[in-house]
């Protein structure tokens, strides 16, 4: 299914789409107050993106000098061309430990990777740790948001779920009440985990240390219960010094829900005594978009999610639209180079109104690529209808003649055609719009009257 | 003689795929200086109170764990030594149900209220996660007025774990309803000293 | 000095279509503000529903008949924020053309921002006594950079309310969301259709809310959108473009 029909399947409930654009609009609002408070914030803004610029720039160089210098300090680094080459590692090192149950801080690469349907598969049980992330995997859903994953679902289908999971009161959907049981459940998870899962949002290239944050939690009672941490780290997720994390954490959390900063910054350096730290780097596609210079720049996403928040696109059509592990514009121009088949209609989600750009703390230049993205796909899909419509019309409109008589046609038409024919299914513009009255005559034969 | 094929590890072909795209070469930029002057004291403690920690001093601590008579309370602040009732143990998982700990911060950022903390603050790397309630004892001179600062003053330090806690464990992930208390400790007192 | 003898008025072809009264408010205001300009009689569509329907590669030929047809004016003024920036950013290059393409993409200007940056009026006198919303339109907004963006941490400013605010009786109305885009997006109205329906009204929603009577912009295609949905819901708004308001303000 592509993006228009599930957009107005999610539109339909007119109820919960209104609540849906409110709730991430006034998230977006915090990021917007938030980011105000900082006088420097488009400068920071600027020198991360030129940070990114950087590190694209040497990628190869600052890989290496995270690997040697995290093996430096007692990590195991491991490389995975694809999803399948990284989840065949993690297992192996579930299976070298014995390990029959994970506990996993919210990791998008993960979700990219399918990682938690390929462990159960093999008999491991996987426990999302995250709030969010637990109450759509009781749920059988993927994320609907990379920041908020059950932004999706009002609290009454949380507290039924979890009547039905975790035998909560039925009916109870006080969030304090839900939230208090979920932590009594994952405790016991976290206290039995042998390995811990998470993700990485920086991985310092300088130190050989990765930077980890959560505002639960959960990501520090995963790891520092378990006796293995294996880190999933997207290749793109590298940066050079130490002291560029102090421009990135400005950035993230008050790009991404408006607070100065997430309430758990975990860096991670060397494993503790007896215990063992991996890290899996992670390119499956990322070198080909880095190849693809138009859309390189999508790899500075620093996932803060910003960009969903602020589009009016994504709040009013949820992050299931989209059918990308990423929704929303970053997904867009994303989600094209992993299958452009499958996400064709992605890059035409979007009015191209440029907001996902203005919010981006790393400034890509989204919707400039979302753009680039539509003229790749019409390339690819060069034999469909549109096209031929479109040359017509460009054949029309680089002729002024053709342009004349083609227009006083559309006048014709519009004159003479009865309500019923323009109105109807075949009219998708006039279903819920009028169109406009036509005038006695147009500009330029007002023009030749009144002025030449 | 058979010949083998050498076949590249997944390593080799990621970098080698990254090497043979050609691209520019933008230098790093300067990171130009952006501390603020004046009251960090201030902003240190608006940034915890938005961050939903409180500020306490040496008196509220007390009537706090005395009103609630904590069966487990561990400082590692020599300062609050005496509210002390057990030792650090050997295995993380014996402290699942600890009330109180009491540790001392390195220092604090005026932006955020993030507090920098090292392993060797913490007795084991789970403790200011696992405990119910986290109390942590900061010298009133010691704070940064932003990040790039906080960098800056961390600088080589080469910690095993290094952690920046700017406040409780908190959720908002059921219908953005803030939730304090998720997984990690619920509550977050700081005590200026 | 500006030279205001030679500028060349640049009509958007649907608003030469349904709206010629947009394109005559633009023309008599540019007259009544000293400038001469002209209309040049073969102009066509800049390209720009093709180009965002993602077939920039097939409108060489429009933009280069339309860099043809401006080559010789000082200046090109038109009443269309969106197909400025399209001009501007996303006609593609014309072979043999490049120095006239460079010199047209600099000289073009989008009717509000000609009269405050180029003409640097900064009296207009004149009296609208109506509670107008603005509709900024995304192009305008944040492709020109025609208003400052809640997005960014900068200086406010707003070419069109500069204009408008300095006529008698005029009441600019604040929004809720003062820079949400419309949900017009060229083909985006017909290929996501509930979208862009939903968006719009929205928008109207903001406008009725704090009591607009007049809903202006400078983009015809995003008022056409809303207006479209206001009328077959019977909504009792107004509707018109900035051009028609300051002409009709300053006469």
């Amino acid at each position: 299914m592509n993006h228009p029909t599930k957009a107005e399947e999610f539109l339909s409930d007119g109820a919960n789409a209104k609540w849906h654009d409110e709730t991430l609009w006034f998230v977006r609002d915090k990021r917007d107050s938030s980011s105000k408070t900082v006088p420097e914030w488009e400068e920071l803004r600027d020198l991360a993106s030129r940070i990114k610029d950087n590190v694209l720039d040497y990628l190869e160089t600052y890989l290496l000098e995270f690997e040697k210098n995290a093996k430096a300090n007692n990590i195991r680094v491991h490389w995975a061309k694809n999803a399948e080459e990284h989840n065949q590692i993690v297992l192996g090192i579930l299976n070298k430990h014995q390990c029959k149950a994970i506990v996993k801080s919210k990791s998008i690469l993960t979700e990219e990777c399918h990682l938690n349907p390929f462990l159960e598969k093999h008999g491991i049980e996987v426990v999302d740790t995250d709030l969010g992330e637990r109450i759509v995997q009781f749920l059988n859903q993927p994320p609907s948001h990379i920041v908020m994953p059950a932004i999706h679902l009002k609290k009454m289908a949380i507290s039924d779920i979890f009547h039905e999971k975790l035998q909560t009161e039925k009916g109870n959907d006080d969030p304090y009440y839900l939230t208090q049981a979920a932590r009594n459940h994952l405790r016991e998870k976290f206290l039995a985990a042998k390995v811990a899962i998470t993700g990485v949002n920086f991985g310092v290239a300088e130190t050989g240390e990765f930077v980890v944050c959560t505002n639960e939690g959960n990501a520090d009672m995963g790891v520092h219960l378990a006796d293995v941490h294996i880190a999933s780290m997207g290749i793109e997720k590298i940066i050079p010094k130490r002291e560029h994390l102090g421009v990135f954490l400005r950035l993230l959390a008050r790009s991404a829900t408006g607070q100065s900063i997430t309430n758990y910054n975990s860096h991670f350096r060397s494993p503790d005594t007896g215990k063992e730290i991996h890290i899996v780097l992670v390119d499956n596609g990322r070198t080909e978009q880095l190849a693809r210079e138009k859309f390189r720049n999508s790899l500075k996403c620093i996932r803060c999610g910003a960009c969903m928040n602020t589009c009016p696109i994504y709040r009013r059509s949820g992050g299931f639209s989209y059918g990308s592990t990423v929704p929303g514009p970053i997904g867009s121009i994303l989600s094209p180079g992993l299958d452009l088949q499958k996400h064709s209609s992605l890059p035409f989600a979007s009015t191209l109104c440029g907001s996902c750009s203005d919010v981006c703390p790393v400034k890509i230049n989204i919707h400039e690529q979302l753009y680039e993205w539509r003229q790749e796909i019409t390339k690819a899909q060069a034999a469909n209808a549109k096209s031929i419509s479109m040359k017509i019309a460009n054949g029309i409109f680089a002729v002024p003649f053709a342009y004349k008589i083609s227009a006083g046609m559309m006048r014709g038409a519009l004159k003479f055609l009865p309500d019923s024919i323009t109105y109807s299914g075949l009219n998708t513009w006039g279903k819920q719009r009028d169109l406009p009255e036509l005038p006695k005559e147009t500009f330029k034969q007002w023009y030749k009257k009144n002025r030449s | 003689m058979v010949q083998k094929k050498q076949i590249m590890s997944s390593r080799d072909y990621i970098l080698s795929k990254i090497r043979n795209t050609p691209r520019d070469k933008r230098p790093l930029p300067e990171i130009p200086d952006f501390k603020v002057d004046g009251e960090l004291m201030d902003r240190f403690k608006r940034s915890l109170l938005m961050n939903k920690g409180e500020i306490v001093d040496a008196k509220q601590l007390e009537e706090f764990i005395d009103s609630h008579q904590f069966k487990k309370v561990l400082s590692l602040s020599e300062e609050f030594r005496s509210f002390s009732n057990l030792d650090i143990p050997d295995d993380a998982h014996q402290l699942a149900d600890m009330d109180v700990a009491i540790i001392s911060g390195q220092f604090g950022v005026a932006e955020n209220a993030a507090i920098w903390l090292e392993e060797r603050d913490m007795g084991l790397r789970a403790l200011p996660f696992i405990t119910e309630h986290l109390v942590i004892v900061l010298e009133k001179d010691q704070l940064v007025s932003n990040m790039h600062e906080a960098y800056e003053r961390i600088g080589k330090g080469a910690s095993g774990f290094g952690l920046f806690i700017a406040g409780p464990s908190k959720t908002a992930d059921i219908e953005q309803s803030l939730v304090i208390g998720a997984h990690g400790a619920k509550s977050l007192r700081v005590v200026l000293v | 000095m500006i030279n205001k003898k030679n500028i060349g008025l640049f009509i958007p072809c649907y608003v030469d279509q349904f709206y010629p009264n947009v394109g005559i408010a633009t023309l008599e205001l540019l007259e009544k503000l000293g400038c001469q300009v002209s209309y040049p009689l073969g102009q066509t569509c800049c390209g720009q529903p093709m180009a965002n329907a993602g077939y920039e590669r097939d409108t060489i030929g429009t933009t280069k008949h339309f860099l043809n047809t401006f080559k010789d004016f000082d200046y090109i003024v038109a009443p269309s924020g969106s197909c400025v920036l399209h001009v501007k950013e996303h006609s593609p290059t014309v072979p043999g053309l490049e120095s006239e393409q460079y010199a047209t993409q600099h000289k073009i200007y989008e009717l509000t921002e000609f009269i405050t940056d180029i003409l640097e009026i900064d009296s207009i006198q004149g009296s609208y006594p109506h509670k107008v919303g603005y509709h900024a339109s995304c192009h305008g907004q944040r492709g020109l950079r025609l208003a400052s963006a809640s997005e960014l941490h900068e200086t406010p400013f707003n070419k069109a309310r500069q204009l408008l605010q300095q006529l008698d009786g005029l009441e600019w109305i604040e929004l809720a969301r003062k820079d949400e885009c419309c949900g017009f997006g060229g083909t985006f109205a017909v290929t996501e259709e509930a979208l862009s329906v939903q968006m719009g009204k929205d928008r109207l929603e903001d406008h009725l809310s704090h009591d607009v009577e007049i809903i202006t912009g400078g983009d015809m295609s995003c008022i056409m959108h809303l207006e479209g949905i206001a009328r077959r819901n019977k909504t009792p708004l107004q509707f018109k473009h900035i051009a028609e308001i300051l002409n009709e303000a300053i006469s």
